[in-house]
């Protein structure tokens, strides 16, 4: 590896001024198992590596049914799932910070690694954007949120500027009669990465039977995760029946641009979509019932 | 769950022996040093004034190398030296045999450090020595090569081709005929025949003839290859290092290097991993060059990307099977034609491939065309059975279709053609006594086979699989001690436990408890020569090195013995390890604490050199269930049966057994190099190429058959490579079952499955 | 530059300096000699590199070892309790859980976390909890089975051990014996 500096602020003013001055070369470091695997294999390089984990704001894990969740951007996977609370309010979300690597990768990474990696196939977003979740950004300029739907703007490209953080994430609180999941799809059953992805929130009706409200995002077939609009909108007032979930899916297909490689082909990514929507619809409103 | 099964037709006077030593399961004596983290593995080596390398590889899979500039690297503060083919010397055209294959020492040179031009992505072009392994990695970035990029041939019916890019202008084929006038990228072929073909096939009722392809695969041990070399000023070089053949290390240290072997020492470190992988030298001649220009040692490990894109892979292949049978069942005749790539240079392992593909059947007629094909990928090397898995892969789905079309049950069919004692295999050799026949039973009685499977998607498959195992020279020194224990000696390195076999052999011989012995792994000044551990022949021909060793010290004692007792060594008996004679008995223990007050020091040796191999079959039996959505293949059930001659140590026999399968099912589902068009791996991590994690895996159910090998004292036949064999034909054939359709490409990973389910439902 | 770094490992307080850019397997291995956790990929996908970092298992090859200021770290040099093996290690040993071993450490580091978390897991979470841990040799069979018998062992359930008692007692000797 190249050498570089180590920082690691306590103060989120001093990390900003910090990442700043340190302009281009400045890389932030959370659980550190996307940057410090790019930086040895040369994909990124940096002049200063700044440890984000001893920010009080970045490890602020608070979940309450009226506020929802703030997600510090730096909490471990881990921290998420092993809190019940959490892990049965956002379903979702603990689908995908379960499956992210290994238990060792989960004690280490975090969802705003996560989404500031901004992988097409990163497994956490496509639940944060189901979750209409905002992202709490800070910068030399100050503070501003962006929903996380418009925060990936490429492959390994987001909306952050030179000098800012992401601080947060905030969920919004879980109505009774939600329901979420995600699943991906995977060759191996565990440490391998989304061929395709399909996370689903859904609103239910009192009696269960029919979608007041859904949101469909998906991983590894676009540029960046992606909210599947059309397929959402139609499935308001459908009830919820396997033929509506497998319709969702063919309605969420349309979003997908995956390209071919050695995860699989266009072709195959597109057909998995479809796939993927159906079942985890089916999940999201079993776990919205109970 | 394992199940050890006597055959059935064990002959009256073959009443199975009764043991004491062997067949039990004792903890092994290096165990408790590597559940603590103490073992010594090479990298853990940390030499006084070391100093680390870095290899400076091809980014193109085809170019002339055009011009090195080491300049700006070395003047780096920190690096120490650098190193490319120039400073090796010329090689020779010289071919050895290696134990698990045959190397030429051009080749080999050139592979080391590419000369004129890089025949793969990752070959290696050129290293560099510094003060930390980081500032190697960054040095090596400072070395300068210019290349002049040349057309790459990826696939071995493409590299055959007339006008495909040739590798070696120099390359004519070597074949049985006549030698061709032009050089090409074929670069032998090799040819078997037996009987008459055209009759076999005129007699058969039905003939299938089936088109089969393999991807590249990686043997995938966890450790990768590292070594630590010391070029004294002396002259003399030594290197540590992870090696299945410490012997065949020096051995190609001083072909390579031009210096005799008495120069040389090599250290067999502890090992991790190595299923064929780790018996060509790679990083060693390069650490043992920048050592001897730096005057410090060298430490080189690989990255595992190296590992993956610039070590020997086991070939892809194309294959072409045929095979005919009768109404009633009976095998008439089969015809091949084997393709496999050997990588960038000639010496793949179609030579063992073309002898395996009928060897577990009794074909009357049969022929075999086998080609030896170069392209632009790493230089392929054995792993674990090599060639053998491929051909199985063919012949047992193309069995599989025949039984089903003449309607018989797939284990039946394979019972009427098994080979057997007298069978002769379309290469020459005829069988000994084998335990083909035994296995198949032995899967028939299983409760695997007797449960039926249910449910929608799911289906059965089995399939059988030979391996050779060999013999090879091998050779033990054994020590008494003054307390009653014996130091064995040993130079097989071990990589599962057969330092454990090996010393239970020595341990029942004496009549002593395999705690008694304390076997050791020594540098090759320190053992006579010992080939590789590979050819699953360690437990075989080292642990008959160590019986013959046992003898050696049993003369010595009842000669001891006469001496304390005063009588003749004739009047002395030796039974279970006690020493009787002149009305007094002694342990084989108390014996030797007295022995050593008196007489001369007790020394054992054990040299031998079995010729011929042992012959190991297997049989696997699985149950899987296909998503047809996505076209993931879940196995749900798995039982591996193998003759293991006699299991020395049950427990390590399991091992090897459900090992070998679980490679064997990663292989069939889901491991590839997957190539872009550049001829570029794409997957060169262990998150890309997909070994089977424990989470992927249900338990794998063992069946040891013992039918014992004659030509072994206590039957042993080895064990460690049929293993990998039967699971791809076993689960092809099982996922024919579960979809009804053939398939007969590897790996048969999801988008392929569902491919396939996907035209057949919609009729393409 | 080097910076100076303060932690407990295995129990004693260990300082040592070491350059941003090296990873906690590195100094582990070449500054500590702890060469117990083995770097088999140097990319958090083998999971050779297992150790426990303040109470959760890393790969060490994706931790900085600047990170590692003010923590507790514990390797597979730690799991034997004074001349003791510790029932999983005793469990592979039987269990012949291990061929080559260069996985090994990681597994015990791993399975020894996954017990105290869990100290009756199903087979399936034994296998979904081990899958950072990649093996050749075995097949995992035995490696299953060795963790399914360590969760019987009397001294794995009693809680005393996932506490682990010894942690205090050998900080003492380690600071006794370097006075
Ligand atoms: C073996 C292995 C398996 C993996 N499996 C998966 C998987 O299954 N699914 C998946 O989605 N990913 C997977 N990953 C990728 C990775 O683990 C995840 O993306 C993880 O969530 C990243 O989090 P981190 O905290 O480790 O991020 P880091 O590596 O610390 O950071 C990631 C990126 O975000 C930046 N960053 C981090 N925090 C901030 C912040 N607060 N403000 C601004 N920028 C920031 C960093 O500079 C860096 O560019 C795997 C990685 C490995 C090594
Ligand atoms: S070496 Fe760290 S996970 Fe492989
Ligand atoms: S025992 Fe060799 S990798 Fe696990």
């Amino acid at each position: 590896m190249i050498e570089f500096e180590y920082a690691a602020p306590t103060q989120l003013d001093d990390a900003i001024k910090q990442l700043t001055a340190a302009g281009d070369g400045a890389r932030v470091l959370a659980g550190g198992t996307d940057i410090i695997v790019q930086l040895r294999e040369g994909l990124r390089s940096a002049d200063l590596v700044i440890d984000v984990k001893k920010i009080p704001e970045l490890t602020q894990l608070e979940f309450c049914g009226e506020q929802g969740l703030h997600l510090g951007a730096s909490v471990s996977c881990r921290r998420i799932y092993d809190d019940e609370n959490i892990a049965a309010a956002y379903p979702g979300l603990a689908d995908a910070v379960r499956i992210i690597g290994g238990w060792q990768i989960q004690s280490r990474a975090s969802v705003g690694g996560n989404l500031c990696n901004s992988s097409p196939a990163a497994d956490a977003i496509p639940p944060l954007i189901t979750y209409s979740a905002q992202a709490h950004i800070a910068g030399p300029t100050g503070r501003h949120v962006v929903p996380v739907e418009e925060f990936c703007t490429g492959p390994g490209r987001n909306v952050l500027q030179q000098g800012e953080l992401l601080v947060a994430l905030t969920l919004p609180p879980q109505p009774s009669g939600s329901g979420s999941a995600y699943q991906r799809f995977i060759p191996r059953n565990e440490m391998d990465i989304a061929v395709a992805g399909a996370a689903v929130w859904v609103q239910l009706d009192k009696r269960g039977e029919r979608i007041e409200r859904a949101r469909i995002a998906l991983s590894a077939v676009a540029p960046t995760p992606v909210f599947a609009a059309e397929a959402s909108e139609w499935l308001s007032g459908q009830p919820a029946s396997e033929e509506v979930f497998a319709k969702a899916g063919e309605l969420a297909k349309r979003v997908a641009t995956p390209i071919d490689d050695m995860r699989g082909t266009a072709e195959y990514r597109t057909h998995l979509v479809g796939v993927l929507t159906k079942r985890t619809l089916a999940t999201a409103c079993e776990r919205a019932r109970t | 769950m394992s199940t050890e099964v006597a055959p059935d037709n064990t002959s009256d006077t073959e009443q199975p022996a009764t043991y004491k030593v062997i067949g039990t399961r004792p903890i092994r004596h290096d165990g408790a040093d590597k559940v603590t983290g103490k073992a010594v593995y090479t990298d853990d080596l940390h030499l006084p004034n070391m100093v680390f390398g870095a290899f400076v590889r091809s980014p193109h899979a085809h170019a002339r190398i055009v011009s090195i500039d080491t300049s700006e690297a070395e003047k780096m503060p920190g690096v120490l030296a650098t190193c490319t083919s120039a400073d090796l010397p010329d090689p020779w055209d010289k071919v050895d045999n290696l134990g698990e294959g045959c190397v030429n020492y051009a080749h080999l040179s050139g592979n080391v450090l590419a000369r004129k031009k890089a025949l793969y992505k990752g070959h290696a072009v050129a290293a560099v020595a510094a003060t930390s392994s980081h500032l190697a990695q960054e040095a090596a970035r400072h070395i300068k090569v210019e290349y002049e990029p040349l057309p790459a041939t990826m696939s071995v019916l493409d590299a055959m081709q007339d006008d495909a890019p040739l590798l070696h202008d120099d390359l004519i084929t070597h074949t049985l005929g006549d030698e061709p006038a032009r050089p090409s990228n074929i670069s032998s072929h090799i040819q078997f025949k037996k009987g008459d073909i055209d009759e076999g096939f005129a007699a058969a009722d039905v003939v299938i003839e089936r088109e089969f392809k393999t991807a590249t695969v990686h043997q995938g041990y966890i450790e990768p290859h590292v070594s630590v070399a010391l070029w004294n000023e002396d002259g003399r070089l030594k290197i540590w290092t992870a090696t299945q053949g410490s012997f065949v290390v020096r051995q190609q240290m001083s072909e390579l290097l031009k210096m005799p072997v008495s120069q040389i020492t090599i250290v067999p470190c502890e090992i991790g991993g190595g299923f064929g992988g780790k018996i060509s030298v790679y990083e060693q001649p390069v650490a043992a060059v920048l050592s001897r220009k730096c005057g410090r040692p060298v430490k080189i490990m690989m990255r595992r990307d190296e590992v993956f894109e610039a070590t020997g892979p086991t070939p892809g292949s194309f294959m072409r099977v045929k095979l005919g049978a009768t109404k009633d069942g009976k095998l008439t005749a089969g015809k091949a034609w084997l393709a496999f790539d050997a990588g960038a240079f000639p010496g793949g392992v179609i030579g063992p491939g073309a002898m395996c593909v009928f060897s577990c059947y009794d074909l009357p007629h049969a022929t075999v065309d086998g080609f030896d094909v170069v392209l632009n990928k790493p230089k392929t090397q054995a792993y674990r059975a090599p060639g053998s898995t491929h051909v199985a892969f063919a012949t047992e789905c193309v069995i599989d279709e025949l039984a089903e079309q003449l309607e018989i049950d797939p284990i039946e069919f394979r019972l009427n053609n098994a080979a057997q004692e007298g069978t002769r295999r379309v290469d020459g050799p005829v069988y000994p006594r084998v335990g083909l026949v035994e296995c198949l039973q032995a899967i028939q009685k299983s409760d695997h086979w007797k449960s039926p499977l249910t449910g929608p998607n799911r289906g059965r498959g089995v399939a059988c699989g030979f391996w050779f195992n060999c013999g090879l020279k091998s050779s033990v020194a054994a020590n008494v001690n003054a307390d009653g224990t014996v130091t064995l000696v040993e130079g097989s390195t071990d990589i599962g436990g057969t330092r454990t076999s090996i010393a239970m052999q020595l341990a029942e011989t004496l009549g002593i408890t395999a705690e008694d012995v304390i076997p050791q792994v020594v540098d090759t000044d320190s053992v006579g020569f010992t080939d590789v551990t590979g050819g699953s022949r360690t437990t075989f021909a080292t642990g008959l090195a160590a019986y013959e060793a046992a003898l050696d010290i049993q003369r010595q004692m009842v000669e001891q013995a006469a001496q304390i007792w005063e009588c003749s060594p004739d009047d002395i008996t030796v039974a279970n390890g006690v020493y009787q004679g002149n009305g007094r008995s002694l342990s084989f223990k108390e014996l030797a604490v007295q022995a050593d007050k008196v007489g001369k020091p007790i020394v054992g040796r054990g040299a031998v050199d079995p010729q011929g191999s042992t012959n190991a079959f297997a049989v696997n039996l699985v149950d899987v269930e296909v998503d047809p959505e996505t076209g993931k293949v879940t196995i749900l059930r798995y039982t591996a049966c193998q003759d293991a001659g006699k299991a020395i140590h049950p427990s390590y026999v399991e091992g090897q057994i459900q090992g070998g399968s679980v490679q064997g099912i990663g292989w069939a589902l889901n491991e590839e190099y997957f190539y872009d068009d550049q001829g570029h791996m794409r997957n060169a991590s262990f998150l890309d190429y997909r070994i089977p994690t424990c989470y992927d895996l249900p338990m794998i159910d063992t069946i040891i058959v013992e039918v014992p090998n004659p030509d072994h004292p206590y039957g042993v036949r080895g064990v460690g490579e049929v293993p990998i064999v039967p699971p791809p034909p076993a689960i092809a054939n099982a996922i024919y079952r579960a979809t009804g359709v053939r398939f007969r490409e590897l790996p048969m990973s999801p988008p392929t499955v569902w491919n396939a389910i996907k035209g057949q439902n919609t009729g393409e | 530059m080097k910076t100076h770094v303060t932690t407990t490992i295995n129990g004693g307080s260990v300082e040592f300096l070491c350059q941003p850019r090296q990873s906690l397997l590195e100094v582990l291995r070449d500054e500590l000699s702890l060469t117990g956790c083995k770097e088999g990929c140097n990319n958090g996908n083998c999971g050779a590199c297992t150790v426990m970092l303040d109470g959760l298992p890393v790969n060490s090859c994706l931790v900085l070892a600047v990170e590692a200021e003010g923590a507790v770290i514990e390797t597979v040099e730690g799991i034997a309790e004074q001349g003791h093996l510790h029932p999983l290690q005793q469990c592979f040993l039987e269990g012949a859980a291990l061929q080559c071993g260069i996985c090994t450490p990681g597994f015990l580091v791993a399975a020894k976390a996954l017990l105290e978390k869990n100290p009756q897991p199903s087979e399936q979470e034994i296998r979904f909890g081990l899958a950072g841990n990649l093996c050749r040799c075995t097949g995992y069979d035995k490696i299953v089975r060795a963790v399914q018998a360590a969760a019987q062992t009397p001294e794995a359930q009693s809680p005393g051990l996932s506490k682990r008692p010894g942690l205090l007692s050998r900080t003492t000797q380690t600071e006794a014996k370097s006075l």
